[in-house]
């Protein structure tokens, strides 16, 4: 993978319009292919993207938020609508892939290569005014509900993915949770992806998700597939006055995958939103998380765990903005890494003028478990208040001698105490979940994923 | 039981044990004391096998079998146990969820079938009241927060439900006040028998007013200077150890 070429500062890379330009061509492509009569908004909104993006190119390394992150295989690459039908199970995803996580769920909505099918998605009888549906069905039935939100959250600004994905906006989920509504079982979006038999695919699948004054709700993101291709999704949530929102997003991307995703909250007043973020698969990574505190008294927990093996990249990039005073944020991002995989975490606190009585924590732990693998972890403090509490720490480190030796000395083999003592270093993330099924199914992919994961599972 | 012949250990290039001759016989308890520095504890991790150390000569036959070639789990599964001078706090593992691994694996080892769940309750719960080990401390993380003499505690509590044939007790009673000393030696002689041998490391006397020994040997810079019965710690509580050093000093020819 070589780094794409430097140029003078100020000059545009001389490659970036030869990796643009077919992104350029494929997008009037995709608009020949969209219904006539779509509301004006969601077509500027295309626009706004596909034209940001012709300005931004694809990132480099020369760029702050892309300097351990190479995405020359992406903007090098040849990428292709997907030829897959959602509701042809002949010509898709591999419906196997839907048992990914057995959950008992209020919704599932599932989407092939980033389209909505009606088939493979299930959606129990909801409260009144409660909607959970693709995206496309809500932007033509009724787009008043979305687009006073859609592409008002996560900004474009300088994410060429996020550009991207918003020019290509079509489909995704469409979740709104009235005021007072509570919806006890989770709602599931599922993403399937494939590359087909010699050519990478593409999906930009864009989710929005409105959680009304006092509501609860459950929401857990899964993305798996086979094969090369790039997932590109976006996520804008609004979660609303003193609203509760857990989030779970379980990154199980093929090992040729690149999946890009970016998360971005918007809390209000008294709002609790949670952030779990669980990444295993894919072969290029990428999580951005950003949430605005935007009204007093928010408290948002951003938690992660991420391992990589082979020579698997995942980079976690976090923003935290306190906007308002008496909110609280707290993260905890760990990774396993070995073989010779990278690891990046980037985490921003932001906290405004007058956003007072912060108490903002931020950790980034790594636990290197091969002398190759790379852990680059870079936390972030901007503070424009003076009665704050903010702290944050980051590690980089290996397994403990003298503990693996005290396992040892009690009888049990090298190997599992190790995997006894990396599985010890996830627990806390582990048991942060509250959605049993999915805490499980972490539980037990740990334990295969683990060396003489058996002895594990017998010592934890 | 334990033999073992010339040994010579390092650590980083230094020298620490320079010739160790020393048999255990079974249900023998032995002591080793000596000054700071004189070797005491390497000769405990290198019978456990702390890979930091590096043995340069001699042999260590346990049970007529080659200790020193085998891996620290093995030399546990064979049946010898450190009970460590600074146990190492784990978070995130279960002190009993560990230990019913560890057990299973020496069981597995010696033949035995595996232990479920239930049959290793009736086991913890029997230990325990030989330590007088509190509940809390079960389901705790392994050592993590616990006081020094819990921590102890818990060495010998592991000590009892793994039922080594050769416990060594590597400084145990440092840092215990006088009523957590007497819980862990109550539980050691609980364990003494004819087919368990002890070897007590210790710097102090006291240990001995409440484990006695059927021998207690003298350590000085990586030898065994001395060796007695159980009157010998007496005089050294009494004299220190400053004439044995000298002595020590004086029978070895400058530049040696």
């Amino acid at each position: 993978m070589a780094v794409m070429e430097t140029t003078a500062p100020g000059v545009p890379p001389t490659r970036a319009i030869e990796t643009t330009l077919p992104w350029l061509a494929e997008h009037e492509r995709f608009l020949r292919t969209l219904p006539a009569g779509e509301p004006a908004p969601i077509q500027a909104l295309r626009r706004l993207g596909i034209e940001r993006f012709a300005v931004l190119g694809f990132p480099t390394l020369r760029q702050e938020e892309w300097r351990f992150t190479n995405v020359a295989p992406i903007a090098r690459g040849t990428f292709v609508r997907p030829e897959s039908d959602p509701d042809d199970p002949h010509k898709g995803a591999d419906p196997a892939r839907l048992s990914v996580l057995e959950l008992d769920t209020a919704a599932r909505l599932v989407f092939v290569d980033g389209r909505f099918s009606q088939q493979l998605s299930q959606v129990d009888e909801l409260p009144a005014d409660t909607i959970v549906t693709s995206l496309a069905e809500a932007l033509a039935r009724t787009p008043d509900q979305v687009l006073p939100w859609l592409g008002q959250l996560a900004a474009i600004g300088d994410h060429p993915f996020v550009a991207l994905n918003t020019a290509f906006i079509q489909d995704g989920a469409f979740v709104s949770v009235p005021r007072g509504v509570v919806i006890e079982k989770p709602i599931h979006l599922l993403f399937l992806s494939s590359g087909e038999a010699d050519r990478a695919t593409f999906s930009f699948p864009r989710n929005l998700i409105v959680a009304g004054e006092n509501s609860h709700m459950t929401l857990v993101e899964t993305y798996t597939g086979d094969g090369v291709y790039l997932c590109c999704p976006v996520t804008e949530l609004v979660a609303g006055p003193a609203s509760v929102v857990d989030h779970y997003k379980l990154q199980r991307e093929s090992r040729d995958a690149f999946h890009l995703a970016t998360f971005q909250i918007e809390g209000q007043r008294s709002a609790t939103p949670s952030s779990h973020s669980i990444s295993i698969g894919g072969g290029l990574v990428r999580n951005d998380v950003n949430a605005v505190l935007n009204g007093e008294g928010i408290d948002c927990i951003l938690n992660g765990l991420y391992l990589a093996d082979g020579r698997q990249l995942v980079d976690n990039h976090m923003r935290v903005e306190h906007a308002k005073p008496h909110c609280g944020s707290h993260e905890l991002y760990k990774g396993i890494l070995d073989g010779k995989a990278r690891a990046v975490f980037n985490g921003l606190i932001h906290v405004h003028k007058g956003a007072q009585k912060t108490d903002a924590k931020q950790s980034n732990r790594n636990l290197l478990l091969s002398p190759e693998a790379i852990a680059n972890s870079n936390p972030q403090l901007e503070i424009f208040a003076d009665d704050v509490k903010c702290t944050h720490g980051s590690t980089v480190g290996q397994l403990d001698d003298d503990a693996v030796f005290y396992l040892r000395s009690r009888g049990i083999g090298a190997e599992a105490a190790r995997s006894i003592l990396t599985y010890a270093f996830a627990s806390d993330i582990v048991e942060r979940i509250r959605l049993e099924p999915v805490r499980r199914d972490l539980e037990e992919f740990l334990f295969t994923r683990l060396p003489q994961g058996e002895v594990v599972r017998q010592a934890v | 039981m334990l033999k073992i012949k010339n040994l010579h250990a390092s650590v980083d290039g230094n020298e620490i044990l320079r010739g160790i001759d020393l048999e255990i016989g079974n249900g023998e308890v032995h002591a080793i004391m000596g000054p700071n520095g004189s070797g005491k504890s390497t000769l405990a991790r290198v019978l456990a096998g702390e890979e930091s150390y590096e043995v340069t000569a001699g042999e260590v036959l346990f049970d007529g079998k080659d200790l020193l070639e085998m891996d620290p789990e093995d030399r546990a599964r064979e049946g010898v146990f450190m009970a460590f001078q600074y146990p190492v706090e784990i978070p995130g593992v279960s002190n009993t969820y560990f230990l019913k691994a560890a057990l299973n694996a020496v069981r597995k080892h010696r033949g035995l079938p595996e232990m479920d769940a239930l049959e290793f309750l009736t086991v913890v719960r029997q230990k325990m009241k030989l330590v007088q080990m509190d509940d809390s401390l079960l389901n705790r993380p392994v050592n993590e927060g616990f006081s020094g003499g819990e921590k102890k505690r818990n060495e010998i509590f592991h000590m009892a439900v793994l039922e080594p044939k050769l416990a060594i007790l590597d400084e145990t009673d440092s840092g215990l006040d006088i009523d957590a000393l007497r819980i862990v030696a109550e539980g050691v002689n609980v364990l003494r028998g004819a087919e368990r041998s002890f070897l007590l490391i210790t710097h102090y006397q006291r240990l001995l007013n409440y484990i006695v020994p059927d021998y207690v040997h003298v350590l000085v810079d990586g030898r065994i200077v001395r060796s007695g019965g159980k009157e010998l710690a007496l005089e050294l509580e009494e004299k220190g150890y400053a004439w044995l050093e000298q002595e020590v000093a004086q029978a070895t020819p400058v530049g040696a």
